[in-house]
């Protein structure tokens, strides 16, 4: 019996998200008593040394083959899972994890819990807690397979070495997947936070009265090396990409801090921000429903705070 | 061309979230139920993918007959017949699997999906309709074209965008974007009144995941004000008490 933790890395090197999935992994395995391991698809470069620091025992390294497949990633975590006896395997729920888990899944006869945010209650039987209703409530599952999955949702947990690593490099085979397609063009936002992983957010809604005036949030976020995002009626009317929608229908994120500027607070926009760790909320409305959800608040015109916010910030770094 | 569309039935995104029975259960009464948005996105692609290329899109949903005015709205925004599963799913495996024996001998040349159901956030149904059917599966796709038997396809992906080409058949999840959703005209809903609506009863699948507890978050302690006008305040305060800039 083992962990196994899938590792994604990006251009090369590991994403924070796996560090944490490794994270969580070790934590699991030593609350089981048995080793964790975990498997890369790529070059693992400096990945060896990162996961080290995280308890992890072997590092399954395979050799990537072609473009992003969801099932030759799956058919890699198969393979290092059998090769270390793996009964829990961990993948973070970016993206490309919710694309790879459920087929890893299947392959492994696997019971799949998405969406976890914390170490499992219990590990017999096996109860994770997850995010439900988009962040209006949680759910503890219990996992009845034999071999059980979990896909950690990034910023759940605190990132803490663990002794005992070696992260020792083995190489593995793996046959090209029987399913693909084609990747024709990848286009990534340069020098961008991916909003899911930030860990702090500057949010802006329809009280900044029309996409020409967000060039003071974008320099807030920059400022304090945050990520945008925006509430739904913004990205409805097109003033914002749909993909820095936060909400029930949007995404849904835990970062460490969310400032709201100009958002009034509806339910579904507080379902999917409401498990970030502290809450900001400028509003001119003081009966706004945001501040109920706050933990700071500033009741003023966003045309005047966010200055004031931005030279405290530039006054700090 | 045949078209697949998995519909779920979810609380409308207004709804107050709370449990009966010790937390036990979700408390449905005086709760309103409507298509999973996600779902609805699908569905309208799929009519426009069929429209083009002259084919018929059948909808399907695990679940039992209190459902099926969501169906039948599936069939009056435009599906051509619809499929119920009667079974009221413990998870997403357990959808994936009775839709995937359901869909196997049909050969679809695409199966959509909603990227997750805004109940229990999963969104598990597209990768593991992949899986179990041995075809590609492409998650949070933001557009779909079909053209010579092949399909350009654009996904989310962390921090950016990718564009895909993959031949049918493929199995693929809307995200917001893929297009506006249909709102169902009288026609429709009159149509919809005689469309064939399959009532199916489920194989037998073996027990996944159980949801035993439920939990609602913390409520927050008071919310500290600062003036506008010393707004600034405010980050040294992020700073120094909080501790997280």
């Amino acid at each position: 019996m083992s962990v196994i933790v899938y590792a994604e890395i990006n251009n090369g090197s590991l994403k924070k998200s796996a560090l944490e999935a490794a994270c969580y992994g070790a934590q699991v395995a030593s609350i089981m008593g048995v080793k964790c391991h975990a498997v890369l698809v790529g070059n693992a470069g400096e990945a060896s040394s990162e996961l080290k620091k995280y308890g992890i025992s072997t590092l399954y390294q395979v050799s990537e083959n072609g473009d992003f497949n969801p099932d030759f990633h799956a058919d890699a975590i198969k393979a290092a899972a059998n090769a270390c006896g793996a009964t829990v395997v961990v993948i973070s729920n970016s993206y490309s994890g919710k694309a790879i888990a459920p087929r890893a899944a299947i392959k492994l006869d696997a019971s799949l819990v998405s969406n976890a945010v914390a170490l499992p209650s219990s590990t017999n039987p096996f109860v994770v807690k997850k995010g439900v209703f988009s962040g209006k409530a949680f759910a503890f599952v219990t996992l009845e397979k034999a071999v059980k999955m979990i896909a950690l949702t990034p910023n759940s947990i605190d990132l803490k070495e663990i002794a005992g690593g070696e992260a020792q490099l083995e190489t593995l085979q793996v046959e090209s997947a029987s399913t693909a397609y084609t990747v024709t063009e990848t286009k990534v936002q340069s020098g961008e936070i991916p909003l899911t992983e930030a860990e702090l957010v500057v949010s802006a809604g329809r009280g900044m009265k029309g996409p020409e005036n967000w060039g003071m949030i974008e320099e807030l976020a920059k400022t304090l090396h945050a990520a945008t995002a925006c509430s739904k009626p913004v990205s409805d009317m097109d003033w914002r990409p749909h993909s820095e929608h936060v909400g029930q229908t949007g995404i849904t994120i835990k970062p460490n801090l969310y400032i709201a500027i100009g958002i009034s607070g509806a339910i579904q926009h507080l379902a999917g921000v409401s498990s970030s760790k502290v809450i900001v909320v400028v509003n001119k409305d003081p009966e706004a429903p945001f501040f109920k959800a706050a933990d700071y608040g500033i009741v003023g015109d966003a045309f005047e705070v966010v200055p004031k916010l931005i030279e405290a910030a530039k006054a700090l770094s | 061309m045949n078209i697949l569309v998995c519909i779920s039935v979810v609380p409308d995104t207004t709804t107050k979230i709370s449990f009966t029975e010790n937390d036990t259960k979700f408390n449905e009464s005086g709760v309103q139920f409507i298509i999973n948005p996600y779902d609805e996105l699908a569905l309208t692609k799929a009519l426009e993918i069929a429209e083009k290329n002259n084919g018929n899109v059948t909808a399907i949903h695990v679940g039992l007959a209190s459902s099926e005015p969501s169906v039948r709205k599936a069939l009056a925004i435009g599906a051509e017949s619809a499929v119920r599963i009667n079974k009221q799913p413990s998870d997403a495996q357990e959808v994936a699997t009775l839709v995937a024996a359901y869909a196997k001998d049909k050969n679809f040349d695409i199966i959509f999906t909603g990227r997750e159901s805004i109940d229990y956030n999963s969104g598990q149904v597209c990768g593991l309709l992949g899986a179990l059917l041995n075809i590609p599966s492409i998650n949070v796709i933001t557009q779909c074209s079909v053209e010579g038997g092949k399909a350009t396809l654009e996904r989310d992906i962390d921090g950016g965008r990718e564009t895909i080409v993959c031949s049918m058949p493929f199995v693929a999840s809307a995200q917001k974007d893929l297009t506006e959703p249909r709102i169902p005209n009288m026609r429709g809903i009159m149509a919809a009144r005689t469309k064939p609506l399959e009532i199916i009863e489920p194989t037998a699948v073996d027990g996944f995941s159980k949801h035993n507890q439920y939990e609602l978050p913390k409520p927050k302690a008071a919310v500290k004000m600062i003036p506008a006008e010393s707004a600034g305040d405010l980050i040294k305060l992020l700073r120094e008490e909080a501790k997280i800039i």
